[in-house]
């Protein structure tokens, strides 16, 4: 695929002593939401944190718009215009929602047009804008940590697993969500969640094991039952 | 076995089945060290040198003590010189309130012995739960409100000037070997009396101690230890009660170096902060630890027997090369043998950065942890 | 018992503590005059050990690095104030007000800078190969500390140093008819004054919105676009020049310092950020607070307990809130 924002090729991140990706190759075309699926421990988290340089990849290349980012510091990874919303949603809980989003906004100051079209999303962020982060729901602080990433205009928002823990009806607010925010930039998000994935996604990739072990459109692989129950016979969540 | 254990073979027992020129080094030079300990009273009659044997074989126990701790366990602690402490101040206080009897060093010891475990357990279970640095700073606080306890509770302790007090008359130089003659039994020229015994049973003591302490390593324990050391998260989740391991082995530690502290109050005759309590045995413990090398127990004879050595030679030499320098300025002040603890600190310095496991487990090839 | 809770907590939660702890002294002294001269000691004593804590607690709080060597600044601090002071001579002792006071803002401000650049010295050359290694961290930081007295040593020997102080500074003056010296009132202001910067700094600017971001989540900081490592060097500097300043404060104090003062203090230093909290402004004002009150009146209440008092007080918070009083909320 030539249009990919985002490409990996044969990654290998180790954690500790631990190899936890054996090389991961992986494309993510330019805009909407795309999928990387897998059962607990597959290395899904471990490929975002190495995209983002958390965690150093120490072989194979990560290039973001044509420009390797491997070896680059996560500052200036973010710099680029990627942004992060990790599994524990990195909320600041002893600040105030209004100051986590200053923290995301370029300058410390707030665009308007955005910060209306974030209050539109997730209008919850409106009326707790001066309670501190800490107090929000689980629901709550997952769109504080998704509204912070669309704050500002990114090219590429790395999602690890929105819908851990959250109540039906919040997940249903959230696809909608995804949706919207997938029409303006790429999401590569990380699930267990089929049915999530499978209202949002795409493009699929499902990894196991630190590799990647299907690439395809999520049309087909939500068509075909056989490859399904092949590839997410692992532990997924309702399928 | 554990998970963790499989997927990193400890370096130990990758080079534990070869023999590398390092090892040799390692065992041999404790293999001298223990021949000369064994024969000191002979091969160094005079009473300086004694003391100095006694000495190193009493810190040996204590320096393996904190290795179980800070080697094994990555616990770092500032009281281990507070347990130590408390034993020499049990058979102390024991002594001088009951005379000098056996039974006095084995009551009054084991109550000391005993405060040291009860605190040890009240220190772990409270602060072991949170961050090591945090236990760190608890272990310090609690170190030094020790020490200004002893030097404030007189009546009890002799405050700054310790306690002096006599030991039982079996251990006296007075209770000589005699033969039929009624002379003086001697063994290759050595008197054969009371402090000869002494040595013996400091000698004696300290290797059981330390023969447990390796033992306690080379156990399934010390196999758990390394676990936790390696992976808290994974020990945890393995199933390890790592809490309870910590504040165990940190009971352990600290009743072997309680009674490594009843042995030195025997020895000495003698119980007072600064050969006991202070912070610059801690210190000294630590930088023996360090020097000979952390989670490998027998760089503790290394670095007690380097560390005793180089107090009395590098102090020697620094003196020499003042008086070379005499003319210079500032030079001859940092080559005063009083300050020969900066250079052993920036040495210290140097061997965390770049020997982190030490002379011995350099040489014993368990390279540098990260 | 809820509700009294809930009351505690209306009314300030654990900073009340301090206030109880001085009305309950109020009854056990009895005597109103001895109660104020050991509330004000404590106070003033308190904010010093405020400055030298407040440093290590947001150092530890930000880059989870505890720098046993941090008492080495308070030392150096007080050795590098005391001897401005005494080189001033004249201006120190002189009835000119005005030159009283650069005295002591030269004094101050030399070892406020000092503490600045050691602290960078200290943070790219000691700590900053051994990030994330808590073990060879502690040891890399004893063994600084070491060196660090021993200098010490070296430049100002091993005889106790008499501090002068400014004569503006001398005496007492007359709240009824307790005496309340002139030098406590001085170091509670300008204690208070170092608290009132850092709270604004750290609430009201954007380096303190991304400070407090820090100690609570770096990782985060950092995929949100900012050099963390940038803000390290920055706070280590600003707690290091603020324990030399704790130091120099306390060497005027004093009167009298010898080369042990740093590591007498470190230990009062470390009991403050346990009880207080780590990484937390509040909680070193509340820990140094409770410490400095403890201490004056166990002093005076049973002279035999007064550093075990601390221990005690410390013990006592631990089991209650073993994270401290007011930690910085993680996570």
């Amino acid at each position: 695929m030539t249009n990919a924002i985002l490409r990996l090729d044969d990654v290998h991140t180790d954690i500790a002593q631990y190899h936890i990706l054996h090389g991961i190759s992986l494309d993510v075309p330019e805009g909407g939401v795309h999928v990387l699926l897998g059962r607990n421990g597959a290395g899904k988290t471990t490929t975002l944190r190495s995209i983002m340089g958390l965690w150093k990849a120490k072989a194979g290349a990560i290039v973001f718009r044509g420009r390797d980012i491997t070896a680059m510091h996560t500052s200036d990874i973010a710099r680029l215009g990627i942004a992060f919303v990790p599994e524990n949603m990195g909320i600041f809980g002893g600040l105030t929602v209004e100051e986590n989003m200053r923290l995301a906004a370029t300058h410390g100051r707030f665009d308007k047009a955005r910060l209306d079209r974030v209050f539109a999303i997730f209008p919850a962020m409106e009326k707790f804008w001066d309670r501190q982060a800490h107090a929000l729901s689980g629901g709550q602080k997952q769109m504080l940590a998704i509204s912070r990433a669309i704050i500002e205009r990114r090219d590429l928002i790395l999602i690890d697993e929105p819908t851990k823990g959250l109540a039906p009806a919040i997940i249903r607010n959230m696809i909608d969500a995804f949706r919207e925010i997938g029409e303006e930039t790429t999401i590569l998000l990380v699930e267990q969640n089929f049915l999530f994935a499978k209202a949002l996604g795409r493009t699929v990739a499902v990894i196991d094991d630190g590799r990647i072990v299907h690439r395809g459109g999520m049309a087909e692989l939500a068509a075909d039952a056989e490859l399904q129950a092949r590839l997410l016979s692992l532990s997924l969540e309702a399928h | 076995m554990t998970a963790s254990t499989i997927a990193t073979p400890t370096p130990m027992r990758t080079t534990s089945t070869r023999v590398t020129i390092g090892r040799v080094i390692v065992y041999g030079f404790a293999a001298i060290v223990g021949v000369c300990l064994l024969f000191a009273p002979f091969l160094f009659p005079d009473v300086r040198a004694q003391e100095v044997a006694a000495r190193i074989c009493v810190f040996i126990v204590l320096v393996a003590s904190y290795d179980l701790l800070i080697g094994y366990t990555g616990i770092v602690s500032f009281a281990h010189t507070m347990f130590f402490g408390l034993g020499a101040y049990g058979a102390a206080i024991g002594l001088k309130t009951m005379g000098r009897g056996f039974e006095a060093i084995v009551l009054g010891g084991s109550l000391g012995v005993l405060a040291a475990f009860v605190l040890a357990v009240l220190i772990g279970l409270l602060s072991l739960r949170v961050k090591a640095i945090f236990f760190a700073m608890v272990t310090l606080a609690a170190a030094s409100v020790m020490l200004v306890l002893a030097s404030q509770l007189s009546n009890f302790t002799g405050g700054e000037d310790g306690i002096t007090y006599e030991i039982p008359r079996f251990f006296s130089p007075a209770n000589r070997l005699e033969d039929g003659n009624g002379d003086q039994v001697r063994l290759f020229g050595v008197p054969v009396n009371g402090r000869l015994y002494l040595y013996y049973f400091v000698f004696l003591s300290s290797l059981a101690l330390f023969y447990l302490l390796v033992r306690i390593v080379r156990s399934p324990l010390g196999t758990v230890l390394q676990a936790i050391r390696e992976n808290e998260m994974r020990a945890e989740a393995i199933g390890y009660r790592v809490v309870a391991y910590r504040t165990s082995v940190f009971c352990i530690a600290a009743v072997v170096a309680a009674l490594a502290g009843v042995l030195r109050a025997v020895w000495l005759r003698y119980t007072g902060p600064d050969v006991t309590l202070s912070f610059d045995i801690m210190i000294d413990v630590l930088l023996m630890v360090v020097i000979g090398g952390m989670g490998t127990m027998v760089g503790a004879i290394v670095g007690v027997v380097i560390m005793t050595l180089a107090q009395f030679y590098l102090k020697d030499l620094m003196g020499a090369g003042a008086e070379a320098t005499a003319g210079l300025p500032l030079l001859p002040e940092l080559l005063n043998p009083d300050r020969w603890l900066l250079w052993l600190g920036v040495l210290f310095i140097l061997l965390v950065y770049f020997f982190p496991s030490g002379i011995a487990g350099t040489l014993l090839g368990k390279g540098g942890r990260k | 018992m809820k509700s009294l809770s809930a009351t505690f907590t209306r009314f300030g939660g654990v900073m009340l503590l301090p206030v109880i702890l001085a009305l309950v002294a109020f009854v056990l002294i009895g005597r109103p005059s001895s109660w104020l001269t050991l509330t004000i000691a404590g106070l003033a004593m308190g904010m010093m050990i405020f400055l030298m804590a407040s440093g290590l607690s947001l150092i530890f709080g930000l880059m989870d690095v505890l720098n046993f060597g941090h008492s080495a600044f308070v030392s150096f601090g007080a050795f590098i104030g005391a001897t401005v002071l005494a080189a001033l001579g004249i201006w120190v002792r002189g009835d000119s007000a005005f030159l009283n006071i650069a005295a002591l803002v030269a004094a101050i401000g030399a070892a406020t800078a000092f503490g600045a650049l050691a602290g960078w010295f200290f943070e790219r050359v000691i700590i900053k190969p051994v990030y994330a290694d808590h073990l060879r961290q502690i040891l890399i930081t004893v063994g600084a500390l070491i060196v660090a007295e021993e200098i010490l040593l070296v430049i100002w020997g091993g005889t106790p140093m008499p501090v002068p102080r400014p004569a503006i500074l001398t005496g007492s003056f007359l709240i009824g008819d307790v005496a309340v010296e002139i030098y406590r009132i001085f170091a509670f202001l300008l204690g208070l004054a170092v608290y009132v910067i850092l709270h604004l700094t750290l609430n009201r600017t954007r380096i303190g919105l991304l400070i407090r971001a820090g100690v609570e989540n770096r990782e985060m900081v950092e995929a949100l676009g900012f050099r963390i490592d940038r803000l390290f060097i920055g706070v280590f500097m600003a707690g290091s020049a603020l324990a030399a300043m704790g130091g120099a404060m306390w060497a005027g104090y004093q009167g009298l310092i010898t080369p042990a003062l740093g590591s007498e203090l470190m230990v009062m230093v470390f009991i403050v950020v346990i009880i207080g909290g780590l990484g937390s402004i509040q909680g070193s004002l509340l820990g140094a607070l409770m410490v400095g009150l403890t201490t004056n009146y166990v002093a005076f209440l049973f002279p035999k307990l007064a550093l075990a008092s601390t221990m005690i007080l410390m013990m006592i918070v631990l089991l209650w809130r073993p994270w401290g009083l007011k930690p910085a909320v993680k996570g």
